[in-house]
């Protein structure tokens, strides 16, 4: 769609340099210890097909600017949707209003890394053709059908969006990302004589339409969410109690998200309320276990080339063979607790401030063989696919729901037991992981990431994991 | 706001739009968040957006921007009706019967406070102030603390239709919200407690709210799991509110029409013990859930969606209605990508017990006050989330519970309610009082 986010806001809004210069001199400037201006546009598009056709499209545009003036621990932030030098001055005032008791400090220049060039793209998704859009829903759906004559419904659906930011800082800063991404999403509702059940997969990144061509991915995400709830009719009662749990790789590391990484956000640790509070340099995991948070993974969904304040995405290493060394943050938390900024100051959009985010969150590969790590099992829960997860980041408990999953019986995965929810703790459950296979994968690129309010893009990974020990919510006592 | 709907929709009409219907909404808001005393974040916000719903034939397609330019406005109505001519027509697609939309003069619902946003942003500081110390104050184990939050949020709304809806509103709400953090031995627990109104003068007080927080929070120290059992649970207000949200969401006709639902086919057959009674009522004067129209033009309603444990109510728009071969409950919602169903002040109707009296009925079970996860089929029913609670012994409240899942099916646990509170109140836009439910798997160590 365009090359310079600066020409962009400048050639749409009459946000010159010298205007910008202005409002970051004379509206922002004294008494702070940090402030920046976020402009935004973007364009998003959403097509969905059911019962075999595509009755439902629409096209979205939001555009916006963000005002943050920060003194000591306050911050304050306003937010217009009418880009215009008068408002964006009382978005200012307004920012600004909470320094004013605050001593005055010079603006702290932060090392800045070049921005990453993860995701250039020839033609954005949301510029792809429609029609191509459309014929590859038409697809997914016969394929989806063709799987199993069980399959009564199909609702699939691609989103695409494009997204322009621009962050300014007073210390001279502009720095400008475009931002594609996409995704398809297949729901399938099987039904067998009046018994039904619920298959979904998908996958997308910051890719170009073809991405979805490549090997038929767009068949192997339409047969994989029928497959899904075909197998899922015939599942048997999930066990209830403590249980030993192999992990598959992808998607499953979505436990690492919740049971360690918003834990290892700088915002709870700085204010000491995660579990993880005060931990740094501690066993919070057994030896096997690496995890690491990488922005820079080219096109992957929760990959960025910048993070929503200007400051590079790096690959930040959280756990270390077992050992907490390193939270993810952005600026106020990382200038508040000394560390620095790590570029995981992340926000959902102009209307929202940033905090401290997780980008690709994943564990290392191990050693073991993955069909090994199930034989070693004699009764436990093989758990390969999940719907979403949460945690209570003070207590530590954490959960995540397990949408496909067997039983492991002498070393045998065996039956598939219905959804169930399993529940740990954060600082413990990493200890008892007690083989890591040498099969890390990526997930597909479907997660969304839900803090405060503020809902981001991004991607999670693990090798096959066996875990001693986790509490399963079934109903089979 | 009208004048820009008229002509929107003026201009579709143009450029080839058999029938349409646009939305706008404006909203201002103001939130402050104080942690520890000090002012940690002030947010000020202006949003607007505009949406247009296009038919061209049979075909529909949507379309919004939050950019109220001219040219702007004009390029939505052509990528409206552009994306209306790929999508495929569908017979069933259109907007109400003209016969059947509300009628001036609309309802004053009494929805917004005109005077109630007239604070300083220094005296809205100083009610998340307040609010926080309380918690802090309540004990010596509140130690630290998540923040004290104030938000309010004003907002005008119009909607018209081509076929000749026009109506507008405002809406105004208030909230307030702590969450303390208590500890002891190494251990530490958070929770919060809040409260919304559309009406300032209605808000409870800041001391009574961050002492609530402050309680809840105490009362989980000492939490541990519990062995794997099958004992009868009590969902307090909130939790149990949770279950009402999902029986009404499986009793929403986008997931009905799609058979994606465990209530197909179960209109007038039993979903729920005789004493579960559930209405959505979008007529409450001042309910955070009410509005003068639904997002369709037609008139709000009072709704009997489970009577005496029959489902007698299915929630529909008209297109879902349609589908279902049923008219619509005037259920519609507005977004920018069209017409969703919703609910509006959604209730299970009190009963005779006290929460005291439903406890005291239990000799060994749990009594939940939080559930985490998403661990819920809406297809199936099936049901697992992780819980957090007190353990009931002898009927009394005896110690608090975490790390442990519960788990059933829906439709089973409404069957197997026994026990229905008569603390009904309308803290949220769904209600519920305290639930007793005959049984259930507790999964722990």
């Amino acid at each position: 769609m365009l090359a310079h986010p600066e020409r962009f806001f400048e050639d749409r809004f009459g946000l010159t340099p010298s205007a910008m210069e202005r409002l970051l001199g004379s509206s922002l400037a004294g008494g702070v210890d940090h402030a920046d201006l976020y402009f935004e546009y973007r364009v998003s598009e959403e097509l969905t097909l059911e019962e075999g056709a595509v009755k439902k499209a629409s096209r979205h545009v939001s555009q916006g600017a963000g005002v943050r003036a920060q003194s000591g621990e306050r911050t304050g932030y306003a937010h217009t949707d009418e880009i215009s030098l008068p408002n964006l001055e009382e978005a200012a005032r307004q920012a600004r209003a909470i320094a004013t008791h605050a001593q005055a400090s010079a603006v702290v220049p932060v090392g800045r890394r070049q921005p990453h060039d993860l995701y250039s793209l020839a033609e954005p998704p949301i510029a792809a053709d429609l029609g191509r859009k459309l014929e590859l829903l038409r697809s997914v759906d016969a394929a989806a059908r063709a799987w199993d004559p069980r399959v009564r419904q199909v609702i699939a659906s691609l989103g695409s969006e494009e997204v322009v930011v621009l962050i300014a800082t007073p210390s001279g800063l502009t720095v400008g990302d475009v931002r594609p991404l996409t995704r398809l999403n297949v729901t399938v509702i099987a039904d067998d004589d009046g018994k039904r059940e619920i298959g979904t997969f998908g996958g997308g990144g910051r890719v170009a339409f073809d991405f979805f061509l490549d090997s038929e991915r767009w068949r192997r995400f339409a047969t994989e969410a029928a497959r899904q709830a075909v197998l899922k009719l015939a599942a048997v009662d999930a066990p209830a109690g403590t249980l030993t749990v192999v992990l598959g790789p992808g998607w499953p590391g979505i436990l690492l998200h919740e049971a360690v990484g918003h834990g290892l956000e700088g915002d709870f640790n700085r204010k000491g309320t995660s579990a993880f509070s005060g931990r740094l340099g501690q066993k919070v995991a057994s030896e096997l276990v690496t995890v690491v948070d990488d922005g820079t993974i080219a096109q992957r969904r929760g990959s960025l080339n910048v993070d929503d304040e200007g400051t590079a995405t790096g690959r930040n290493v959280l756990i270390d063979k077992g050992v907490l060394v390193g939270y993810m943050q952005d600026l106020l938390n990382a200038r508040l607790m000394g560390m620095q900024p790590t570029g995981n100051g992340r926000r959902e959009s102009f209307a929202h401030p940033p905090m401290p985010r997780m980008t690709n969150t994943f564990m290392l590969a191990g050693q073991d063989d993955p069909e090994e790590i199930i034989r070693s099992v004699p009764r436990g829960l093989y758990a390969v696919n999940f719907g979403g997860g949460q945690v209570d980041i003070t207590s530590g408990k954490f959960v995540f729901s397990a949408s496909e999953a067997y039983l492991i019986e002498q070393g045998r995965v065996t039956a598939p037991v219905k959804g169930a929810t399993l529940i740990g703790n954060g600082p413990e459950a990493l200890m008892r992981v007690s083989r890591v296979g040498r099969d890390l994968a990526l997930d597909e690129g479907v997660g969304t990431c839900g803090k405060d309010g503020q809902s981001v893009p991004v991607g999670v990974g693990l090798p096959t994991v066996r875990i001693d020990g986790m509490t399963v919510g079934g109903t089979q006592v | 706001m009208l004048d820009l709907l008229v002509d929107l929709l003026d201009r579709a009409a143009a450029k080839g739009a058999s029938a349409a219907d646009a939305f706008v909404g404006e909203e201002q808001s103001f939130s402050a968040q104080v942690r520890l005393g000090q002012v940690d974040t002030v947010k000020h916000a202006r949003e607007r957006r505009l949406a247009l719903r296009v038919f061209v034939g049979q075909s529909v397609a949507a379309a919004s921007t939050s950019d109220l330019s001219r040219g702007s406005v004009g390029r939505l109505v052509e990528e409206a009706v552009s994306l209306a001519r790929i999508t495929s027509p569908d017979e069933l697609a259109g907007l109400p019967d003209a016969a059947e939309l509300a009628r001036p003069p609309l309802p004053d619902l009494d929805l917004a406070d005109p005077t109630g946003h007239d604070l300083s942003p220094e005296e809205k500081i100083d009610l998340a102030r307040r609010a926080e110390q309380a918690a802090l104050d309540a004990d010596p184990r509140i130690t630290n603390s998540e923040g004290g939050d104030f938000s309010d949020h004003r907002a005008r709304y119009a909607y018209a239709t081509s076929h000749g809806f026009a109506g507008e509103y405002q809406a105004s709400s208030f909230s307030l919200s702590v969450a303390p953090v208590a500890a002891s031995g190494g251990e530490m627990q958070r929770d919060s407690w809040y409260h919304v109104a559309r009406q300032r003068a209605a808000l409870e007080a800041p001391e009574e709210i961050g002492r609530t927080a402050a309680g809840r929070a105490l009362r989980r120290l000492g939490a541990r799991p519990v062995k794997t059992t099958q004992v009868p649970v009590i969902f307090d207000r909130e939790t149990a509110a949770s279950l009402v949200r999902h029986l009404a969401g499986a009793a929403s006709g986008p997931a009905l029409y799609r058979g994606a639902s465990f209530l197909v086919n179960r209109l007038g057959q039993s979903v729920a013990a005789p004493s579960v009674t559930i209405v959505d009522d979008g007529t409450r004067p001042r309910g955070l859930g009410s509005r003068p129209f639904d997002g369709e033009g037609l008139p709000m309603r009072r709704t009997v969606v489970v009577d005496r444990g029959v489902l007698a109510s299915y929630l529909l728009d008209t297109y879902t209605g349609r589908k279902l071969g049923l008219a619509s409950t005037h259920h519609a919602a507005r977004d920018g990508s069209g017409v969703s169903v919703s609910t509006t002040n959604l209730y299970l109707a009190a009963g005779a017990a006290s929460p005291e009296a439903l406890i005291r009925s239990v000799r060994s079970g749990l009594y939940v006050t939080e559930l985490i996860g998403f661990g819920v089929n809406g297809v199936t029913g099936d049901y697992s989330r992780g819980a957090v609670g007190l353990w009931i012994e002898n009927g009394e409240l005896a110690y608090p519970v975490e790390e442990i899942t519960i788990a059933g099916n829906l439709l089973d646990m409404f069957h197997a309610v026994e026990g229905v509170g008569n603390d009904l109140v309308f803290r949220d836009r769904t209600a519920s009082p305290t639930l007793l439910i005959g049984r259930m798997v507790v999964a722990g160590s």
